[in-house]
């Protein structure tokens, strides 16, 4: 174990080159400079060296901040140029199509910015592209967090916190969605419209305030405007740093590998290599952003039209990240109450008010749930292999394929179009596969993480099968076993022992009813499904006399002349 | 360039009308043998026509009576083309709908196995059953060629982007039926659906839809089919779908791809 | 809770083959957890540096800044293009069709340019940059009693200090007024809007206004209706109340679809004789969330919403057969004044539109 500044020097491959020149005693100067005010060399001393695990896994939230940034900085270039009014102008620009259409001067601008404003094209499609992909790489980061295990204990405010950004990036797309006003927008807009209007007691009047009367009205594009490019973007940035000062200060978790314990983060250093390689991915992810909106067409918004309240076009789509509350609208029965004069109605209530409210309160308070049910209060810093918490793996794909058939349903008639099927059979198929997928989801995923940890179970036993067959003097026939790569056993060794909660004595020895005994027991039960069918882990006996089988295979195979290694490919199929 | 030497000929004239003179007898004189080509075509034409239908009626009773039945009364098998007109009859076979190749929910554009000539004669023989839309004159499809696209854009919106799509890429309908792209279809064929309302299609007559609005929209239509696409690659130009798919597969694909080389072990 | 802890990052457990000395195995409290970090992160180098070789380090160098100068160049096509193609340029290209060569080219060089500076940043960090695995010990995120402690009681003395304890009214009056504090901010909010006096139950369409196609606004008589067609109407006079209201209210409303068919095809409607000689009008705002509906299939008669399916059967009472709207689309009775035009016998019956909560 060296001592820190040892460490210090490790990576500076000794001969540290001197800077020098004009432009160093400058920098310095002002580092002097800044550092006599601010005592930058606390934080600086601290943290450059800090160390970071590197999986390209790991950088899925980095995506999401750095195509954050590409469309913080692309707005900026957009509001110079779009007019947040509804008033009614004659369009005379050079888009011929729609030349001498009475249109808005919301919808002008932005044509305006595709077809008048230099490079203004290339913008708009810039920040419609890194906002889709934004979501997507926050929905994709999500699903990382979850099947690792990533917001257990100690991180799980951070989650909830990631929760808010997800919300929050939604109401960012659907409010810059709806910015252009075109026959598209303005469709959803009419469709949000008609979700808060459903809404008991308080629907019409929330309609009348945020419409400043009844639908569609002037002042909604003022109001989408300073949300979109102000308010929601505002508590984005405040929970993105609070998202990532936790990281930092939480430091990451890693997945399981040798020298990797609970206790410590194995990696590379902040400064240089996680600098070099944080900042040239956000290049990277503004240059393939940037390729795209050369290339392909995103929101072609002078095809649709201005906005007309008696207008449609087929084909009436969200963007993709709110497509799987359309899918639920489309796929809901019309059931629809009048009670003492007053309506109810579910069909809209149920897919687009308390379905998403159930799923979206579900998933913020996922981790406080599981940590209920297995009673796992401990920090966790290394990540699960998501087949060794075959539970909660099962819940995600379920789950997941939930939101999938909602989504695909968001594009039924696309679909139907695609395809030429009917319509109405992709609807009534989706309300089926809604409620029979899920179930068989979570049975078949969780069966085929029992059956890796089985097989875990026998590699660490008895090696890798390499195929080959020998034939013992005896006449026995037995498979050659090579040997684990010793870094693979420390991934295969990383499996938690499990131990369901124990069931509560319903009176105690003094025959005293145990206090809160239905809830406990009901824990105890829940802890118990959640754990049960779960591999035993190899415990150290084991592996002892699993080593000392596979030693005598090698020995055997030693014996008749066959090499014990196994080939590249074999162990790359057993990963 | 032209208007110059034009003018100073002109200013030699005495008579300030001259010219006009000029211009009216010139243009009478057309008009003289415009009318004499026209009757005598006109003269061809009918006779021509009763052949026409006698090649029609054969065609009709080899190809169409099964369904339609031999004197277009309609059967179980397809409705009556009693009053259907000429443009209808040359929509369907001239798109390759007709004749059916299976029963489905909707007969489906393909290569026409009628020649035109046939199409024309089947048309008329169909005609002769009762008063229908006839197919439209050349003079009438192509006045979209002037026509207002914008205007035209205007009316797409509020009578076909429903069920066309706002870009003309088609959409569906209820129980496997829907309305096709629009990319495919001539000006002919667009006018003679407008007017004669095809399978599901309603009927925008002349009445509530006049032939300069036909071709307005005809003519947004044309500008649509030019495959103008600012932005980049269309995407079926079927809107947020395709576009979703796309930032999934392509776009997350190609930043994870960065990731994974980021993250990759060096050596 | 009486559950036995196992810890998996113990020294019983084969996981942890090479375990810092420094840490030690969790305790048994679910709550409480030890590690052995302290406040100066220690960093050990896992592995000694491998050299570089001279040779590859120079061939990764002259990537690295290929990459950087082809990126420069790119900036400046960037700036070229931008002044050299006016906005509306096309360019024809095989797949995309007709493009903007403004916005190609602009893109192809800011997306290469700012691609160049990433790959180049990477391809550095990765050949050039010394990668020496390093181990961090993590410090504990829980701070030590003593800490806690001495927080706690900071806080406790300020708060005796500051006699929120002892002054019982002053303690609850203050609650009171901070618990009325945001009350100007709901009041404000009521401001952003009028309130509701059951404009969600009416439209402009009342007895003897004519039907005016849209955007010709042209009346309509009976024979602009063929049998199988739709006209998509508005009522006669909109033009004058949109501007008048500055806004597109009543439009979004009142419009409403014409449709024809044999009288015999008509199997009920909302009234009796709504029709004129088989023309029916519907309003055209779906009765689910409000979006206008004119997919019209003439051969069933069914109109379906393009947004979320709810189909209506407009020769039967304009009910709903499929899709989530749970109420028929309201009918229109029609006739025609002295001169021929079409025009409406009285105004809807029924609130159009989505539904809402004091609609009965």
């Amino acid at each position: 174990m060296s001592n820190t500044s040892a460490a210090m020097n490790t990576s500076t491959n000794g001969n540290q080159p001197k800077l020098s020149g004009p432009l160093a005693k400058a920098s310095a100067a002002t580092y002097e400079y800044l550092d006599d005010r601010t005592g930058l060399s606390a934080g600086l001393r601290r943290n450059l060296r800090k160390v970071f695990p590197d999986h390209w896994s790991f950088m899925l939230g980095e995506i999401a901040l750095w195509s954050f940034v590409v469309v913080l900085l692309t707005g900026v270039f957009l509001t110079f140029f779009y007019v947040p009014s509804a008033t009614e102008v004659v369009y005379n620009g050079s888009y011929v199509p729609l030349k001498g259409v009475m249109i808005s001067e919301a919808y002008a601008s932005t044509l305006n910015i595709s077809f008048d404003v230099r490079g203004g094209l290339l913008i708009r499609q810039i920040h419609h592209w890194a906002a889709l992909l934004f979501v997507v790489a926050i929905v994709v980061h999500l699903l990382r967090v979850f099947f690792t295990g990533a917001f257990r204990r100690p991180r799980e405010l951070n989650w909830v916190i990631g929760v808010g950004i997800l919300t929050l990036a939604l109401l960012a797309g659907f409010t810059g969605y709806s910015l252009p006003d075109d026959l598209l927008s303005g469709t959803g807009l009419r469709i949000a419209g008609g979700i808060l209007q459903s809404i008991p007691v308080v629907g019409t009047w929330g309609v009348f305030l945020l419409f400043d009367g009844e639908f569609p009205g002037t002042a909604w594009i003022p109001r989408f405007f300073v949300a979109h490019v102000l308010l929601v973007p505002g508590l984005l940035l405040a929970l993105i740093t609070a998202h990532l000062l936790l990281v930092f200060y939480q430091k990451h978790t890693q997945y399981p590998g040798p020298k990797r314990t609970n206790e410590n983060v194995v990696g590379y250093p902040l400064m240089p290599v996680y600098m070099a390689k944080a900042g040239g991915f956000f290049f990277i992810v503004f240059g393939i952003t940037t390729l795209m909106s050369a290339l392909v067409t995103i929101n072609p918004i002078w095809l649709y039209g201005p906005y007309m309240p008696d207008q449609v076009t087929s084909g009436a789509q969200p963007d993709w990240y709110i497509g799987w509350l359309e899918g639920a609208l489309r796929m809901m029965p019309p059931i629809e109450w009048t009670i003492f004069g007053y309506t109810i109605s579910w069909n809209i209530l149920v897919p687009s008010v308390i379905m998403p409210g159930i799923v979206m309160t579900l998933l913020a308070l996922y981790p406080f749930i599981e940590a209920w049910v297995t009673g796992d209060k401990r920090e966790h810093n290394i990540l699960q292999r998501p087949r060794n918490a075959p539970t909660r793996t099962g819940l995600g794909v379920m789950a997941l394929t939930f939101y999938v058939i909602l989504w695909a349903n968001g594009g039924n008639d696309i679909i139907a179009l695609a395809f030429n099927w009917s319509i109405n059979s992709v609807t009534t198929l989706m309300r089926v596969l809604l409620f029979v997928l899920p179930p068989i989801a979570f049975v078949i995923t969780k069966r085929i993480c029992l059956g890796l940890q089985r097989r875990d179970r026998d590699k660490l036993l008895h090696g890798i099968e390499t195929g080959r067959i020998l034939r013992l003097p005896s006449g026995e026939f037995v498979e050659v076993h090579a040997p684990v790569d010793p870094d693979e056993v420390a991934v295969l060794l990383s499996k938690e022992e499990v131990l369901p909660l124990p069931m509560p004595p319903k009176r105690d020895a003094n025959g005293v009813r145990t206090p809160g005994y239905a809830i406990k027991a009901l824990r105890a039960r829940m802890s118990n499904w959640w754990y049960r069918d779960d591999v035993p882990v190899v415990t150290l006996n084991e592996l002892e006399s699993g080593h000392h089988h596979a030693q005598e295979q090698v020995e055997i195979a030693g014996t008749y002349g066959v090499e014990p290694t196994v080939s590249e490919e074999v162990t790359a199929g057993h990963r | 360039m032209i208007k110059r030497p034009f003018a100073a000929a002109m200013a030699r004239r005495r008579h300030p009308l001259a010219p006009l003179l000029v211009i009216v007898v010139a243009l009478l004189g057309i008009a003289a043998v415009y009318a004499v080509v026209n009757a005598a075509t006109a003269k061809a034409a009918t006779s021509a026509s009763e052949t026409m239908v006698t090649k029609g009626s054969k065609l009709f009773a080899e190809g169409c009576a099964s369904c339609h039945g031999l004197n277009a009364e309609g059967s179980s098998d397809g409705p009556s083309l009693v009053g259907a007109g000429a443009a209808s009859v040359h929509f369907q076979v001239a798109t390759g709908r007709m004749p059916l190749a299976a029963p489905g929910a909707q007969a489906m554009r393909k290569p026409p196995i009628y020649t035109e000539e046939e199409i024309q004669a089947l048309a008329a023989y169909v005609a002769t059953f009762g008063p229908g839309p006839a197919i439209p004159s050349a003079a009438q499809i192509d006045g979209w060629k002037t026509a207002d696209i914008a205007r035209g854009g205007e009316l797409f919106r509020v009578n076909c982007a429903q069920c066309h799509h706002a870009a003309g890429s088609g959409g569906a309908l209820t129980n496997g039926k829907y309305a096709p792209s629009l990319m495919k279809a001539s000006p002919l064929e667009i006018y003679e659906a407008m007017l004669t309302g095809p399978q599901s299609m309603p009927v925008f007559g002349d009445a509530s839809l006049p032939m300069e609005e036909k071709q307005q929209i005809i003519a947004y239509i044309e500008e649509m089919k030019r495959n103008n696409n600012p932005g980049g690659l269309s995407l079926g130009r079927l809107g947020p779908v395709t576009e979703g798919l796309f930032i999934w597969t392509i776009g997350l694909g190609a930043v994870i791809a960065a990731a994974v080389w980021i993250g990759a072990k060096v050596r | 809770m009486s559950k036995t802890k196992f810890d998996p990052y113990g020294e019983d457990n084969p996981a942890n083959p090479k375990k810092p000395a420094s840490s030690s195995g969790s305790t048994s409290s679910g709550a409480a957890q030890t590690h052995g970090g302290s406040y100066e992160e220690e960093i050990i180098a896992v592995e000694a540096p491998q050299e570089i070789d001279a040779k590859a380090a120079k061939r990764a160098e002259r990537q690295v800044a290929t990459m950087f100068m082809v990126s420069v160049v790119c900036t400046l096509g960037f700036v070229v293009a931008y002044f050299a193609l006016p906005a509306t340029a096309t360019i024809e290209l095989p797949l995309i069709g007709i493009t903007n060569a403004s916005n190609l080219s602009l893109g192809l060089a800011l997306g290469l340019s700012t691609l160049l500076i990433g790959l180049g940043a990477i391809q550095w960090a990765r050949k050039l940059m010394p990668h020496v695995e390093v181990i961090q010990q993590r410090h504990l995120l829980k701070p030590p009693d003593s800490l806690r402690k001495a927080a706690l009681a900071q806080f406790s003395q300020g708060a005796a200090d500051s006699g929120l304890g002892q002054r019982r009214l002053l303690r609850r009056t203050l609650l009171a007024s901070l618990l009325v504090f945001p009350l100007p901010l709901i009041v404000l909010a009521r401001g952003c809007g009028p309130a509701p006096k059951g404009e969600l139950n009416e439209t402009m369409w009342t007895g003897g206004l004519r039907f005016l196609a849209d955007i010709t606004y042209q009346p309509l008589k009976p024979s602009d209706v063929p049998i199988g067609g739709v006209v998509s109407a508005v009522p006669e006079g909109l033009l004058e109340v949109q501007k008048a209201q500055h806004n597109l209210n009543e439009r979004a409303k009142s419009a409403v679809i014409l449709i024809r068919m044999r009288p015999d095809q008509i199997r009920s409607q909302q009234g009796e004789g709504w029709d004129y000689q088989g023309i029916l009008a519907f309003s055209k705002i779906c009765t689910h969330v409000g979006c206008p509906i004119a997919l019209y299939e003439q051969r069933t008669h069914h109109l379906l919403c393009p947004c979320h399916q709810s189909t209506f059967d407009l020769a039967d009472d304009g009910k709903v057969i499929y899709g989530p709207a749970a109420r028929r689309l309201p009918q229109l009775p029609i006739t025609v004044d002295a001169e021929g035009y079409l025009v409406a016998r009285e105004g809807f019956q029924e609130p159009v539109g989505p539904s809402f909560w004091e609609r009965s």
